[in-house]
């Protein structure tokens, strides 16, 4: 030998040491018979003397197939073994099996798995049970530490998650009477008009803008009028449907996208009846509080190619023919109405 | 700062003095009274408000609060556990103090901590020297050797500063096994 170690056998190695370099370990003789085991794995078959019983009897081999015989053990050897224990609760364990010279047997040396922390706990392992140069206690730690983290992360999201959803509505929402905002608007006729254009869905557009607000708001005051806005919202929600869209523009002036079938018969009986309801009066600290409101609509079927800034424009002109004609009323579009010259771009609907 | 530790100071002082101390805390130092998010990561400069804040209005020495933070932290069953995986017994854990922030950085990679360095200076004497561009967690860490020498049921002298310099702490381990320490199983026990 180039040391100078006059014997060929490297490990001149009592049991006990080998159990520290390999608290997993077993020796296991040409007989299939079990000559010495390391303390952890001895710990792993809980009172069970293991020593003089057979390797096999103990343990499954699992994978990369099974063995009955050690001759097929043998030949396996230097290949990652996958193995189990027979008695419950069956831990499951990686292996290597290294031959030993002249008819000594075999060293089969074992550890756990991905599953250490089960191991661990199933047989109550300490510390002491592993080898230091063994990483298995930085596995657990590691474990136990992500699923700190992790719940932590899932905690923030959802934080996070309900701020958004938050955030977006009230982005989108009037605050006072939780109705659509103009943003929502834009968004809810983008998506008509897109369905329009590409399957020739139809939608009618409707502005409604109310008759004698200002009176109310000036003689009752702001908290009257506030009232009457909240109690118009609620007017308004019941007379539409849930795929309708309903929006406060302006301080007065709601603007309602109702997609489906269109016909000017059908959006003026809904009108109709709006306007009845809105002249119900709402009583304010004993005193009614009287409005009324003026409609302009317009249907989708009324352009070859819909679009946003048209239809809003000609709804806004229909409104103004209402106005013209003695409020409480709705006036459906027809293509050639158009607002007298003076009235053009400053429509007054107080 | 990571938002662990404003989170840490967060929750020591609601725990200790109350959610009404932290509001008025919070409220001193600027900090929105919801506090802080753990894993998100804070300018500087509103930690140390946060501690002078605190400091201030419990009329204490910033390094006794920073110290009773260390033995708050201690005192969370899910960080003491993480903190017993270092050793076997106290002095085992005190060996692989030098390790711990790199243990942090597996968890959380961007906690940086200070560098940690154990120096032997007698027969069961060491210093622990705590070297980051952030002042106090010298402090921070008497606390943590203090309330874990209890946890091991290890007899130790701890004396922040007691290296020289402030960063630094004094460590006299008088007896390993003085007492039970509590107990610790490797695994969590299944469910918690």
């Amino acid at each position: 030998m180039m040391d100078g170690n006059p014997l060929s056998d490297p490990a001149l190695l009592g049991e006990a040491d080998l159990g520290r370099l390999m608290p997993m370990f077993l020796w296991v003789a040409p007989t299939g018979h079990i000559r010495a085991v390391g303390p952890t794995l001895a710990k792993l078959c809980e009172g069970v003397a293991i020593v003089g019983l057979r390797f096999l009897d103990m343990f499954e081999i699992r994978k990369p197939q099974s063995a009955r015989s050690m001759d097929e053990v043998r030949l396996m050897a230097g290949q990652r073994l996958h193995l189990g224990l027979r008695e419950p609760p069956h831990t499951g364990l990686r292996g290597l099996v290294v031959p030993l010279q002249d008819g000594q047997g075999m060293i089969v040396n074992l550890s756990f798995g991905i599953a250490a922390a089960e191991a661990v706990r199933d047989h109550a392992l300490t510390n002491a049970d592993f080898a230091p140069t063994d990483l298995t206690v930085e596995l657990l730690y590691l474990t136990e530490v992500k699923a700190a983290v992790m719940e932590e992360l899932a905690a923030l999201n959802a934080r996070l998650q309900a701020a958004q959803r938050a955030a977006e509505e009230q982005a989108l929402t009037d605050a006072l009477t939780g109705l659509a905002n103009r943003r929502a608007l834009d968004t809810a006729l983008g998506r008509v008009l897109d369905a329009a254009l590409r399957g020739g869905k139809d939608f009618a557009l409707l502005h409604l803008d109310l008759d004698f607000f200002k009176a109310v708001n000036d003689t009752l005051g702001h908290a009257a009028g506030d009232l009457v806005l909240t109690h118009v919202a609620a007017v308004l929600r019941g007379a539409t449907r849930k795929q309708d869209t309903v929006a406060r523009v302006g301080g007065d002036e709601f603007v309602m996208i109702l997609p489906g079938p269109v016909d000017e018969a059908t959006i003026t009986t809904i009108a109709r009846r709006i306007i009845a309801e809105l002249e119900m009066p709402v009583t304010f600290e004993g005193e009614p509080c009287r409005i009324s409101g003026s409609i302009g609509a317009t249907l989708s079927t009324l352009y070859e190619r819909p679009d946003a800034d048209r239809m809003l424009s000609d709804a806004d002109t229909a409104l103004y023919v209402s106005k013209r004609r003695g409020r409480g009323r709705c006036t459906i579009y027809v293509p050639g109405l158009e607002l007298p010259e003076d009235k053009r771009g400053a429509p007054d609907r107080r | 700062m990571h938002g662990l530790v404003n989170r840490s100071v967060q929750c020591f002082l609601r725990d200790t003095y109350g959610v009404a101390r932290w509001a008025s805390v919070a409220e001193e130092a600027g900090i929105d009274p919801s506090g802080f998010e753990a894993l998100l990561v804070y300018d500087d400069a509103l930690t140390d408000a946060m501690i002078d804040a605190a400091a201030r209005q419990l009329g204490k020495p910033r390094d006794a609060l920073l110290e009773d933070v260390g033995i708050y932290l201690v005192g969370l069953e899910p960080l003491r556990r993480l903190l017993r995986f270092g050793g076997v017994d106290y002095a085992d854990f005190l060996q692989s103090l030098d390790e711990l922030p790199d243990r942090v950085h597996l968890a959380v990679p961007d906690l940086d901590m200070p560098d940690l360095e154990l120096k032997a200076t007698g027969p069961g004497r060491f210093t622990l020297i705590c070297g980051g561009e952030h002042d106090g967690f010298g402090a921070v860490f008497a606390g943590i050797l203090r309330a874990m020498a209890d946890d091991y049921g290890a007899l130790a002298l701890i004396e922040a500063g007691g290296g020289g310099g402030a960063e630094t702490v004094g460590i006299e381990l008088l007896e390993a096994q003085f007492a039970t320490g509590r107990r610790f199983d490797l695994a969590r026990p299944e469910g918690a």
